[in-house]
């Protein structure tokens, strides 16, 4: 097919006339604000849009502010810790949902992990804002915990879908060879279908620290007073006079989510 | 379970692989349970009790979160009228949410096709550079379009730079802006399973309809379109889903005065106090969701048997 549009002047079956027009605008739509958001980080001066050459001097002052340093260092514990258990808890449910003819219970498993996909997270937010006010109240637990949780759950789906892939993709032979020559269930699964299972396992961890990093809807609502992410305290410096500094952040941000994603499509692109 | 299996040992090693599968499961399940699905059924209570004075609930069964979903008392003479703001509120998700589906199903179609109609090798690029901007935070997507939209952002500065205008159009805190930065926003939610659906498009069927002298409009809207219906419906609904909820957008581009179902919700957990209006427009909105999700599951049913 290649081939037949190549020729010149054969009549294109795949031709729609605009099509390509309105598909390079709708790119370049999607990455000019991005990209200028980028540049306007690296601004001299102290307006967002008024470029006054070229200094590092708003990643400079987002390094040195404490209330920055304070929720980036909370954002990534969060999202490592969220992704380390949403990963281990995804894994197990991927081997218990694939490798086996469909069993009673098979749809409501699927519908329970997929669920924080469907409903809408400003719905969980309050849910969880509720709950989580009960618990308060009647322990006077505090800390970091709560965030914990609720991120592990809503990653949960993100870490299982290329885990799942993974293991749908696999050959069972050599799990089956391993069992003629007498290894244990445990060595099998250690020594065979643990390595095999790396590549989704990493990806799905990946998918789910990207996911918990950018959280804010569920995060705003679940936090307790000081309790900043650096989402949280992004959406709170709306009520001021934006300076670049935001963007320096941003920018950040985006280096480490497209460095994580990048990443993510290497690995589970490749083919053993 | 086991005394019925005795007779027969595969019937035994199943039931004892599939409880193993449970078994395997049960730990992702209790999670998601205890906070995500659980606390669903705590908002659907606190909907039904009374708002306690300083936030929060008083434990005395009510209606009354219900009836002011939709309904205000004045506070004078007690006669009833309909809650005008919390209507025009629904109204405006509502309609947002459909235009918004709509313009991103217009400028999504055609690059989805693109894309799918690239040759297999620069496809992989094309589709993760809209992958990217997914992957890529709300917020920051969301400051991004609201630089292009102030006052003194790109547009303005550009249309005024030309001559066009002379004083800048407002089109922060307008409708407009909200269903601009939706549009950005949730693009790759429709562009992606459009591209699923027209990667599979069998172009055979396509030169068929040439054969026949049907025009490229006609091909388009009788051939390409039917064919891709599946994909046009999984993207609408998951674009039209998280715009209806959608909280972070409205909040930057809305600058707290066009707010959307999302935002009301928060105002009633926050300056509102009013716990119990906040647990009903959630489940209000957690209803009309579910309803676009049977239409959706209803339509790829219908489609899997036409396809029999």
């Amino acid at each position: 097919m290649n081939i037949l549009s190549m020729k010149p002047k054969t009549f294109s079956l795949r031709y729609q006339p605009g099509f390509t027009i309105i598909a390079l605008a709708c790119f370049f739509m999607l990455y000019a604000p991005i990209v200028t958001l980028v540049i306007y980080s690296f601004n001299a001066g102290k307006y967002i849009s008024i470029w006054e050459g070229f200094s590092l001097q708003w990643y400079v002052s987002a390094w040195n502010n404490e209330i920055v340093q304070d929720a980036t260092i909370r954002s990534l514990v969060l999202a490592l810790q969220a992704s380390l258990y949403s990963t281990v808890l995804a894994t197990m449910a991927a081997l218990g949902t694939t490798r086996i003819r469909p069993f009673r219970g098979l749809t409501a498993i699927y519908a329970m992990i997929n669920q924080p996909l469907m409903v809408p997270e400003i719905v969980t937010a309050v849910a969880l804002l509720i709950l989580f006010a009960m618990i308060k109240v009647a322990t006077g637990v505090q800390g970091l915990f709560y965030l914990v949780a609720a991120h592990t759950a809503f990653c949960i789906p993100f870490a299982y879908l290329p885990i799942r892939a993974r293991l749908e993709g696999m050959d069972l032979t050599l799990e089956t060879a391993a069992a003629d020559l007498y290894a244990t269930p445990w060595m099998t699964f250690r020594r065979v279908t643990l390595p095999l299972m790396w590549p989704g396992i990493i990806a799905g961890a990946m998918l789910a620290f990207v996911i918990s990093l950018d959280d804010i809807v569920i995060t705003e609502f679940v936090k307790s007073a000081g309790q900043e992410t650096l989402p949280t305290y992004m959406l709170g410096q709306l009520r001021r006079i934006i300076t670049p500094e935001i963007n320096a952040i941003s920018t950040v941000l985006l280096a480490i989510s497209l460095l994580v994603v990048s990443f993510f499509f290497v690995v589970s692109h490749k083919r053993d | 379970m086991t005394s019925s299996s005795n007779n027969d040992p595969s019937v035994f090693a199943e039931q004892l692989a599939v409880r193993r599968h449970w078994l395997l499961c049960a730990p992702a399940l209790t999670v998601l349970f205890l906070a995500a699905s659980g606390p669903l059924l705590i908002v659907l209570v606190y909907s039904f009790l009374e708002s306690g004075e300083y936030g929060g609930v008083v434990w005395k069964p009510s209606v009354d979160a219900w009836f002011r979903v939709v309904f205000q008392r004045d506070i004078f003479d007690d006669t009833l009228s309909l809650a005008d703001a919390h209507l025009k509120i629904l109204w405006r998700s509502m309609r947002l949410s459909f235009f918004t589906t709509i313009t991103t199903l217009i400028l999504g179609f055609p690059t989805a096709y693109f894309i799918a109609t690239r040759p297999q090798n620069s496809r992989n690029i094309w589709l993760f550079m809209v992958t990217v901007p997914f992957w890529t935070n709300l917020l920051i997507r969301t400051f991004a379009i609201m630089e292009v939209i102030r006052n003194e952002g790109m547009i303005n500065t550009l249309l005024i730079f030309i001559g066009v205008i002379d004083a800048p159009v407002q089109m922060m805190n307008t409708d407009f802006a909200i269903m601009v930065g939706m549009t950005y926003v949730y693009l790759p939610l429709m562009v992606l399973p459009l591209y699923a659906a027209m990667e599979r498009l069998d172009f055979s069927l396509v030169e068929a309809a040439y054969d026949l002298y049907a025009t490229r409009l006609k091909v388009l809207w009788r051939v390409i379109i039917p064919l891709v219906r599946p994909g046009v419906v999984a993207g609408s609904i998951l674009v039209f889903i998280p715009a209806l909820g959608a909280f972070v957008t409205p909040r930057v581009l809305g600058g707290g005065k066009k707010m959307m179902l999302g935002n009301l919700i928060e105002l009633q957990f926050g300056a509102g106090r009013n716990w119990p209006l906040g647990a009903a427009l959630s489940i209000t909105l957690l209803a009309v969701v579910m309803v676009a999700l049977l239409v959706y599951v209803r339509t790829v049913q219908k489609n899997a048997e036409l396809q029999r």
